[in-house]
């Protein structure tokens, strides 16, 4: 989907690019693409009719700048207008009297627990004190779910049997002041916005503790109903930031901007997978590329930069500028993809064709794959690895026994690096312009 | 008939109050124009059929305006009607009784609403006088055995469960051995929520469904994927990941009665064929209902 976008768009810029000058049947053409990729992406009907108005409005009438072309400028201004909409990432409010407290609500199966218990995991490991409240007694196991949960992070869980939830989380309250909690995370039942008399018993909850946060947990797979849901939560009681969960599979996202326009709230954080570790911070950069469909190129290449020493980096770019890029260099390259993260999500991180070809890949023949390569080039001496031309069948064979591999594996790792090798070769003739079209 | 509609009505209910009540007034009394058109659209797309389906429904109308020479939007309406429910299949009868146990394996990603629906199909089951066994093999999500557990208590069901991190491959098996053991003619298995873009987790589920065929030739005799109803143009590829992976051939729409919609429906019925079974309508047991296209419709296009 986001490929068959990106080829629309630009086989439409290329026609701006000719003419050069952007007209309002211009800028229609490419606003019908982009209200189809919005559609696509689950932004709500209304919202994205709104988002085309403004955008239209405001490209029309727009100097092309001259650093771009005015197909990039368009592109430019509705990227910049989504991330206006999705609006600064904003932290918790921790501030006030202690504990504060940060209260979960959300549709059924939204993911409320799991976040609650990594959301506690984080604020423990920043130095909180933190309780978590199990509020929600009618799903069955919803308790214990919680209180493993609770456990694995080792944060203690609050509940009592038999007491009604607004009463629990009031004596949950007066415990945690005692204990010296300083964050009392509640997680409630899972609720439809229409569920009156849900929604009265979070009312009930909130009289007794006044929340700091009241965060809405909504599944980043949610379709249209995002934004009936989102008013009629923000209608029944006051939401003060957004949790988007579940963003770890291959669901646009455009709920988002749906839920953000409608409520106006802050999003807060970004859940990212099983481990309950994976809560991110939100990047409105990354997310609005991800609802237009531009991979998230802005992610992999700040994994990228984490991963990376600069000196090594320029001192590598030098060698291979020069034609001198080594099996060393190979394996240094290799060790750092590995920094990168597991390999499976960096190659989901891809944009365009490439993250295509990523997906059909088999991530755990990737990672064997790494693993072999790693292990032949370190059974190598210094001597073969600066200069390769050196190994022989005689020193194959030893290379293979010492990295417990077959001749064959070796000799496809001395071509791939030969590859590697000539493919530095050409961008150096090219002055990188290769590398950037690969990427794009 | 009648009266399972009016049951669906009542699921129903409050989203019809909430949403569709303008829909009413919008294919109401007027005369067919642009702005008529406009108004399908949205209601389409916002039931979440999905830009592709939406256009093709349009454009079928169109022509039938033109050539039936159509003028009022009540006509429209009718139309549109006829329109929708030519693009969903009646569910097939669901007809396990020639294998014992019938093997069902249930599969979705994380939170559609896996136990519970299960928890209605042993109930569903339980109702027609066949001997349900529950398998819990959702060995990863804290607490999700006892989840069930509680269910088969309540519906006094016997159930195998697993461990916590226990193998779920295995856990199957002991379950299919102990429908075998115990003859009995539903053996209804859980497994862990995943989604569907998570190369291991799917492989994982492969090695279920293979363990599962091992321990009883012929089984699963059926893989039923539940979607959350209220889910967008995802669906469609959690569909065809799983159908990849475990050959789904049947759907279960949970949480119909909060969203009313499931228009990826439409799409996965057309693009991948494998038919809706069961929609989920509330919380308790018996909110399950066989899946009926002319009520699912009347849900959407009723005010």
């Amino acid at each position: 989907m986001f490929e068959a976008l990106t080829q629309k768009l630009e086989g439409i810029f290329k026609e701006l690019r000719r003419r050069g000058k952007l007209t309002p049947a211009d800028v229609d053409a490419v606003m019908r693409e982009v209200r189809l990729a919005l559609l696509e992406a689950d932004v709500h009907y209304s919202v994205v009719k709104d988002f085309i108005a403004r955008v239209r409005e405001r490209a029309i009438g727009h100097e092309v700048s001259r650093a771009l072309n005015p197909a990039q400028q368009v592109i430019k201004i509705v990227h910049e207008e989504l991330i206006a909409t999705l609006g600064e990432p904003e932290r918790l409010n921790l501030s006030g009297l202690k504990p504060r407290v940060i209260m979960l609500v959300g549709l059924q199966g939204s993911g409320k627990t799991t976040a609650a218990a990594k959301l506690a995991a984080q604020l423990r490991s920043q130095g909180e004190r933190v309780m978590l409240v199990a509020a929600d007694p009618y799903r069955p196991a919803a308790i214990k779910q919680l209180q493993t949960l609770g456990e694995r992070v080792g944060v203690p869980v609050f509940y009592e049997a038999g007491v009604k939830p607004p009463q629990l989380v009031a004596r949950a309250y007066e415990q945690a002041q005692k204990g010296g909690i300083t964050v009392l995370i509640i997680d409630t039942a899972g609720r439809s916005q229409l569920d009156e008399a849900l929604m009265d018993e979070l009312r009930a909850i909130i009289q007794k503790v006044t929340p700091n946060e009241t965060l809405l947990v909504v599944d980043a797979m949610i379709g249209q109903e995002a934004l009936n849901i989102a008013s009629g939560f923000q209608q029944a009681i006051p939401l003060t930031g957004l949790m988007f969960t579940k963003m770890d599979g291959d669901a646009r996202g455009g709920a988002a901007i749906s839920i953000r326009a409608v409520t106006g709230v802050p999003i807060k954080y970004l859940g990212t997978g099983e481990s309950l570790e994976a809560l991110e911070a939100f990047d409105p950069r990354r997310l609005a590329s991800r609802i237009l469909g531009m991979g998230d190129v802005i992610g992999l290449i700040e994994r990228a930069e984490a991963a990376y020493s600069e000196q090594e980096a320029q001192k590598q770019a030098e060698r291979m500028l020069a034609g001198q890029f080594t099996l060393e260099d190979f394996a240094q390259q290799l060790r750092q993809i590995r920094k990168m993260g597991p390999l499976h999500q960096i190659l989901e991180m891809l944009p365009g064709g490439m993250g295509q070809m990523a997906r059909a890949i088999s991530p755990e023949e990737a990672e064997r794959n790494l693993k072999i390569t790693e292990a032949i080039i370190n059974s190598m001496t210094k001597e073969e690895r600066l200069h390769p031309e050196i190994l022989n069948a005689s020193r194959r064979r030893r290379i293979a026994r010492g990295s417990g591999t077959d001749v064959q594996d070796v000799n496809r790792v001395l071509k791939q690096f030969r590859d590697a090798q000539r493919l530095f070769k050409t961008l150096q003739k090219t002055g990188g312009r290769g590398l950037s079209r690969l990427l794009g | 008939m009648i009266d399972l509609i009016n049951k669906w009505k009542q699921g129903l209910e409050r989203t019809r109050k909430a949403t569709f009540g303008r829909l009413a007034a919008m294919l109401g009394v007027s005369e067919i124009d642009t702005d008529t058109w406009e108004d399908l659209e949205a209601l389409l797309l916002q039931a979440d059929l999905g830009v592709e389906t939406s256009q093709q429904i349009i454009e079928s109308l169109r022509q039938r305006v033109h050539q039936q020479g159509l003028t009022r939007t009540s006509e429209l309406q009718q139309a549109l009607k006829e329109e929708l429910l030519k693009r969903l299949d009646e569910p097939p009868p669901i007809n396990l009784e020639m294998h014992q146990p019938a093997v069902i394996l249930i599969v979705g990603v994380n939170g559609s609403g896996k136990t519970t629906t299960i928890a209605k199909l042993a109930y569903w089951f339980k109702r027609q006088n066949k001997k349900v066994l529950l398998v819990a093999a959702d060995t990863f999500r804290a607490a999700a055995v006892d989840q069930l557990q509680v269910w088969a208590e309540r519906l006094d069901l016997p159930i195998v469960a697993g461990q916590p991190n226990a193998d779920p491959g295995a856990v199957a098996y002991d379950g299919i051995q102990a429908a075998l053991a115990r003859k009995a003619d539903v053996a209804l298995v859980d497994t862990a929520g995943r989604l569907h873009t998570r190369y291991n987790l799917m492989e994982e589920l492969k090695k279920v469904h293979r363990v599962v065929g091992k321990a009883l030739p012929g089984a699963p005799h059926a893989v039923w994927l539940v979607l959350d109803a209220t889910t967008g143009q995802n669906a469609l590829q959690q569909a065809r990941a799983f159908k990849d992976a475990v050959n789904v051939n049947g759907i279960i729409l949970a949480k119909l009665d909060s969203s009313a919609r499931g228009g990826m429906a439409f799409a996965i019925q057309r693009t991948l064929g494998i038919p809706i079974l069961f929609v989920g309508l509330g919380e308790k047991p018996e909110d399950l209902e066989i899946f009926n296209p002319e009520a699912f419709v009347q849900g959407i296009l009723e005010g």
